[in-house]
This record gives C-alpha cells, structure tokens and sequence, in this order.
C-alpha cells in the first residue's frame, strides 16, 4: 500500500491510498511514524482522497497517531474523508481529538 | 426460512486474506442488486469480522475462518464467521464501543462498527471452543428495479 509524504517542520502530510485494514495499516504507520520522528512537525495532515475503503484499522491508525504526536504537542487533521469512512471515524468520536472533514465532492459522491 | 442460494468457504487467519474474504462476500451479495453504500456496509462489517478472527481469536497461530452467507427470498443476506479460535470471556463487554483487549493500535470498535453498518448482529462464543459472529442486512436494492 503506497503512502506519499511531504514533509517539513511545519507539517507533515500525508496522502493515503487504496483499502486501508489491518493488514495494510502496519506499513502506512511505519513510513508515517518515521516522518513523525525526524521532523516532530506542529502538524500532522493525514488526507484520505484517495482512500477506497477503510475499516476501523484506520480509526487505529489515527488514534495511534494522536499518541506519537501527542509528547510535542502536534496537532492532527484527517481530511477528505468519503461519507462512509466519516461515519466509522464519527463512530470513534475522533472528532474529539482531531479535525475531521468530508471530501468537497461529497454530494456528488452519494447519488452514485 | 430456507435460503435461496447460498455458499460456503474457510481460509487461513492470515491478515492478507482480510481483502480476499470481504471482496468475496460481498460479490456474492452482488445478486440482490444492492447499492454501492450497502456493499461498502457489508465490505467494512465482515472485514471487522475477519480481523478479530486474526487478532483475537488466534492470536498467536494461523487458524482456519470459516465464512458462510446466504441471500433469502425477502431479499436479506445472512453472514457467519466462525472460528475454532481461544473464545471470549465476556461477550458483552467485548461489544462496548472503544473496548479492546489490545490497546495500541487497535480501536476497539470492530463490533459497533458491525452493528452499525447491518441490521442484526448475534454473538456467539465459548472460551477455548470458538466464537460464531451472525450478521443479517435487508438489501433495499436500487430504485430501477
């Protein structure tokens, strides 16, 4: 499963793709997490664009990501979500200790 | 009631078939004509089910998953997945939302999650024998039908 990562000290985004599940979320938290170790970055954007499917191993994978973040005081948004993998983050209560947004072509998306 | 077709099939508790197995079911599913938001339910609920066969139920070796669905006349699809795996203690605590046994990485929403997406949801389990998790979703089907 391929993750792009564009990083600075700043932030650090990264745009996930394809099915994320257990067995996919392991690699995705590796090359995340070593982003998070070498630029300790203020924000972590982690962008679901181009994510097909998702189970609550990616709800796993935010929350674990929250603690990484958590002992310098980094920040976390998770955006461009489908309707679908909203509600599983909804069902989480991330929104409690993230930003979570829809994608913008959410209306369109529905009536498929 | 009897079911109108049905079908059957185990696989190793190996965390690379969790695609195989939900892909599966739910191209089985495809005969009730269900819409892209109910598959996407059915994908997300037996991948749920799957993955605690994985980590929960045999944590330590490969075990064997056995999966069975059936598509019944008023069109509802019934979902079974069953292990021969370590079994859970107490059923209901393993089914509160943000309970896990892991910690980490894990959400501990596998169960709600299951519940949210289908109808019924019936939990089955034994310690040392197994758990049996039973799933039932009506499929509204698309409107041009």
């Amino acid at each position: 499963m391929p993750v792009k990562i564009i990083a600075t000290e700043q932030r650090v985004t990264a745009f996930l793709e394809g099915e994320i599940d257990h067995h996919t979320a392991s690699v995705l938290r590796m090359e995340i997490d070593e982003a998070i170790r070498t630029y300790k970055p203020k924000v972590l954007k982690l962008d679901y664009g181009d994510v097909t499917f998702m189970d609550s191993s990616g709800v796993g994978l935010v929350m674990g990501r929250v603690r990484t973040m958590s002992p310098f005081g980094g920040r976390i948004i998770v955006s461009n979500l489908s309707p679908q993998i909203y509600k599983v983050m909804q069902l989480a209560g991330l929104e409690k200790i993230a930003k979570i947004s829809k994608r913008e072509d959410v209306c369109n998306e529905s009536k498929k | 009631m009897k079911a109108k077709n049905d079908f059957r099939m185990s696989l190793d508790s190996r965390s690379v078939n969790e695609a195989f197995s939900r892909s599966t079911v739910a191209a089985f599913t495809a005969q009730l004509d269900p819409t892209v938001d109910e598959i996407t339910d059915i994908k997300t609920a037996v991948s749920e089910a799957v993955t605690n066969c994985i980590v929960h139920a045999y944590p330590d070796r490969v075990g064997k998953i056995y999966i069975y669905a059936a598509v019944y006349e008023d069109n509802t699809v019934k979902i079974s997945v069953r292990d021969r795996g370590v079994g859970i203690a107490d059923v209901k605590k393993a089914m509160e939302p943000l309970f896990t046994t892991l910690g980490g990485e894990r959400a501990g929403l596998g169960f709600a999650v299951m519940e949210s997406f289908m109808d019924r949801v019936t939990v089955r389990s034994k310690e040392g024998r197994g758990t049996t998790v039973t799933m039932l979703k009506k499929i509204s089907g698309r409107e041009e039908k």
